[in-house]
């Protein structure tokens, strides 16, 4: 009954808030943040965690007094990853007066992009989008600030040679990838690689849904017997090919995978981290509990007096909401320290993300170098495996391939 | 509209057969025409006009799919591959050729209808749950060419770019232009749905749905009318597809897969199949609800909950009260809200009497 009694009160209240309301948000410093987000589409299974990710570390720098004053206040769409509404959910960010947005969603990310433009707010699209988007003269306002699938590729084979022995020469790689349009993303890299590098590499494509590579994983490792398998999957085709491989007897620590197919939830699905001993995956942000940051947050939660939530267990994915979020803080910082204390425009803050240099938050941000020409920051990137339990880093940042990835961004815009 | 026909005698067919039944009508159309050309871009916000603007969208794709599926009675679940086909169309005809819209969305509707008659042959020998598998394989089929030919697809992440629309030198590239731009296109459709349905064809079309076997017996060619259907169908289908690509300036293929086929499927369930109005009503409905719902929550959540923690809950109560209140119009109105509101108009006509 008082349930009932308060909705309805609380409608009430909301007619008044809504008929009153208006002027009175601009009565204190206040920065507006849009972020997309899928919690019920088919990569909800990330959504769950980075967005919970995102929202906490807001709240932790707003329990600080916000950034140089100004409060945060966030605003969630979820699009489904569905396209349609990506497109209404920015068009409320920019009514609501948001300086940046989070996108979230590869095809949302494409048909944004044009519209970030006309509009001049930016947008970030951490492993999501064309690796072209790296080229910030050719995208102005969209900012992978991660590293791209060309770049992860470049990381992919060099950890390869790394664990080969320094030398690839004469050596097989298998590439499974999900046959999407981000799946075949790294082909151009990879073959330029084979051929620099002189390894044999065979492609081996996966069709959506993913769920049954059987016929892949005995090709690969009945007929190609690869010496390295490189995995660029999603949803739930990382999971599937985790069991795949494990039940052919192909060791894991030969198999690396791109960022979609690297996070707990992924190998826990496969039967469980002991299943997956020796499983390697590329990580943008860094990974587990031992960072200031979450420390912090989980001080924040301790002292308004609940528990931790859940979702800081999966800290791939978690993590990497925590990446976003500083990252779009830190842009903030830059842009009000560049008008002196007052309120930025979406423009100043596309500065400000322009300006991010040696922010790392303790090791959970890569060393990377935001300007106005590279908008991925460098392509940093971690090794992370699968030891005793639980991920082990085993190659700190690095990136791979630099000068490979630098001269097809270059062919890129010239093209255009 | 509520409007009395008392003292209104049609005494030809000609009369009988008009867009406007009554004179009133016109006034109504007229009084809709001021309301969405110059009150609401006048008044509404930005965001608004963008939420209109998908609707547009959204109803050009609708209309379409009920000709098929709610005038002839051809089940198709791949009207989102047809798009994708207007789409890559255009989009390879704007960046190679460098051809305004008024080819280009033509363009982009013929090679879809020509596609439609290919994947709509099927129709000829089977109907119902096998047509839709049939129509099922076109889809994928149709996925799979654009994703492995680069040719169609543009290269890198199978999308290609493409400028705004222009006419006489204005760029359509603010939400309100576009709404101006995408309203022309969606009335244009209704406007030639409404004249289809009443002509020889649109007669065929429901004969051809409610009895293919005595349609032919009485003279209509059914394998020209399924065919023709599905033409005229993925012509729609191919337009919508022009319209998203120039919307969001990018043609891409994953925004055209099998759940939008599913999304319009709904649409025009929910709305009323074999009407116009309907398909209006379900592309609004299906567009609109869930802004709505997430809105509403926002508003009612925010005074007990902080953002994260709404965050949390919002997407998937509001995915249960989306499917909650289909259920609800369903069970309310089998027939769709096109059938709800003619009940509600009836009523009103004859109030306060019951007779």
């Amino acid at each position: 009954m008082t349930r009932f009694v308060r909705s309805w009160l609380g409608i009430a209240a909301t007619t008044a808030t809504l008929a009153f309301g208006g002027g009175q948000a601009f009565a204190q410093k206040e920065l507006v943040f849009g972020l997309q987000c899928d919690r019920t589409g088919p990569t909800a299974t990330v959504g769950v965690y980075l967005c919970p990710g995102y929202h906490d570390y807001i709240a932790l720098v707003n329990s600080k007094g916000g950034v140089e004053g100004f409060k945060i206040k966030v605003l969630e769409v979820d699009n489904e990853y569905k396209v349609p509404p990506a497109m209404e959910a920015h068009e409320r960010f920019k009514k609501e007066g948001a300086v940046l947005e989070g996108l979230y969603g590869t095809p949302q990310t494409a048909a944004l992009s044009k519209k970030l433009e006309e509009d001049k707010i930016l947008g970030t699209s951490p492993g999501f989008g064309t690796a072209a988007a790296a080229d910030g003269k050719r995208f102005p306002y969209t900012f992978p600030i991660a590293a791209s699938y060309w770049s992860q590729a470049g990381a992919a084979v060099a950890f390869a040679k790394e664990k080969l022995g320094g030398n690839l020469k004469g050596k097989k790689i298998a590439y499974l990838f999900y046959d999407n349009p981000a799946g075949k993303e790294p082909l151009p890299i990879l073959e330029d690689l084979a051929k620099q590098e002189g390894f044999e590499m065979r492609t081996f494509a996966v069709p959506a849904p993913g769920v049954e590579m059987g016929a892949q994983v005995l090709d690969i490792t009945g007929r190609f017997k690869p010496d390295f398998i490189i995995t660029h999957l999603f949803g739930r085709a990382p999971s599937v090919s985790i069991k795949e491989l494990k039940g052919k007897g192909y060791p894991l620590s030969k198999v690396i995978a791109f960022v979609w197919g690297s996070a707990e939830a992924d190998i826990i699905a496969a039967g469980g981290m002991g299943v997956a001993e020796g499983y390697n995956t590329i990580q943008f942000a860094g990974v587990g509990k031992e960072f200031q940051v979450l420390k912090d947050i989980e001080a924040m939660y301790k002292a308004a007096g609940k528990t931790p939530p859940k979702e800081m267990d999966s800290t791939v994915y978690y993590n990497r909401g925590v990446l976003i979020a500083a990252l779009h803080v830190e842009a903030a910082r830059n842009a009000i320290k560049a008008k002196g204390g007052s309120k930025p425009s979406s423009e100043d803050v596309k500065n400000g993300m322009e300006a991010i240099k040696g922010f790392t938050l303790g090791g959970l941000v890569p060393p990377m170098e935001i300007t106005a020409a590279d908008h991925e920051g460098g392509g940093w990137v971690q090794i992370w495996t699968v030891k005793g339990g639980k991920l082990v880093k085993d190659k700190d940042w690095f990136q791979g391939y630099r000068e490979i990835i630098k001269k097809h961004l270059a062919a890129e815009a010239s093209k255009s | 509209m509520f409007h009395r026909e008392s003292g209104v005698f049609k005494t030809t067919y000609r009369a009988d057969m008009a867009l406007y039944p009554l004179p009133i009508a016109k006034w109504t159309v007229a009084v809709l025409a001021l309301i969405f050309v110059v009150i609401v871009p006048l008044t509404v916000h930005e965001y608004y006009l963008s939420i209109l603007n998908l609707i547009f969208i959204a109803i050009v794709g609708a209309l379409g799919l009920n000709i098929l599926v709610g005038y002839t009675g051809q089940i198709s679940i791949g009207h989102a591959a047809f798009m994708s086909v207007g789409a890559y169309t255009a989009a390879n005809l704007a960046v190679r050729l460098g051809l305004p819209f008024w080819i280009t969305l033509p363009a982009g509707g013929l090679m879809a209808a020509t596609i439609g008659v290919v994947v709509g042959m099927p129709s000829l020998r089977i109907k119902g749950l096998y047509l839709a598998i049939a129509t099922l394989a076109g889809q994928l089929i149709i996925e799979w060419t654009i994703n492995h030919v680069p040719a169609i697809s543009g290269g890198a992440q199978a999308s290609i770019q493409v400028e705004r629309p222009s006419l006489f030198g204005v760029s359509f590239n603010t939400q309100g232009h576009l709404y101006f731009f995408l309203l022309f296109f969606a009335v244009l459709a209704i406007v030639a749905t409404l004249n289809l349905v009443r002509s020889r064809i649109g007669r065929a079309f429901v004969a051809v749905r409610d009895q293919d076997i005595a349609a032919e017996i009485i003279g209509i060619d059914i394998y020209r009318y399924k065919l023709l259907a599905f033409a005229i169908s993925s012509f729609y289908a191919g337009v919508c597809g022009v319209l998203y690509t120039y919307y969001f300036g990018i043609a891409n293929y994953e925004q055209f897969q099998l759940i939008v086929s599913i999304d319009y499927l709904a649409m025009i369930i929910i709305g009323g199949l074999g009407s116009v109005l309907g398909s209006i009503l379900g592309a609004v409905f299906v567009t609109l609800l869930p802004i709505v719902i997430r809105i509403l929550m926002e508003d009612v959540g925010s005074l007990f909950f902080t953002t994260a923690e709404m965050a949390n809950v919002i997407s998937g109560l509001r995915l249960g009260v989306f499917g909650g209140l289909i259920i609800f119009f369903l069970i309310v109105e089998p027939e769709g809200l096109n059938r709800l509101w003619r009940n509600i108009r009836s009523y009103f006509r004859v109030w306060p009497f019951s007779y």
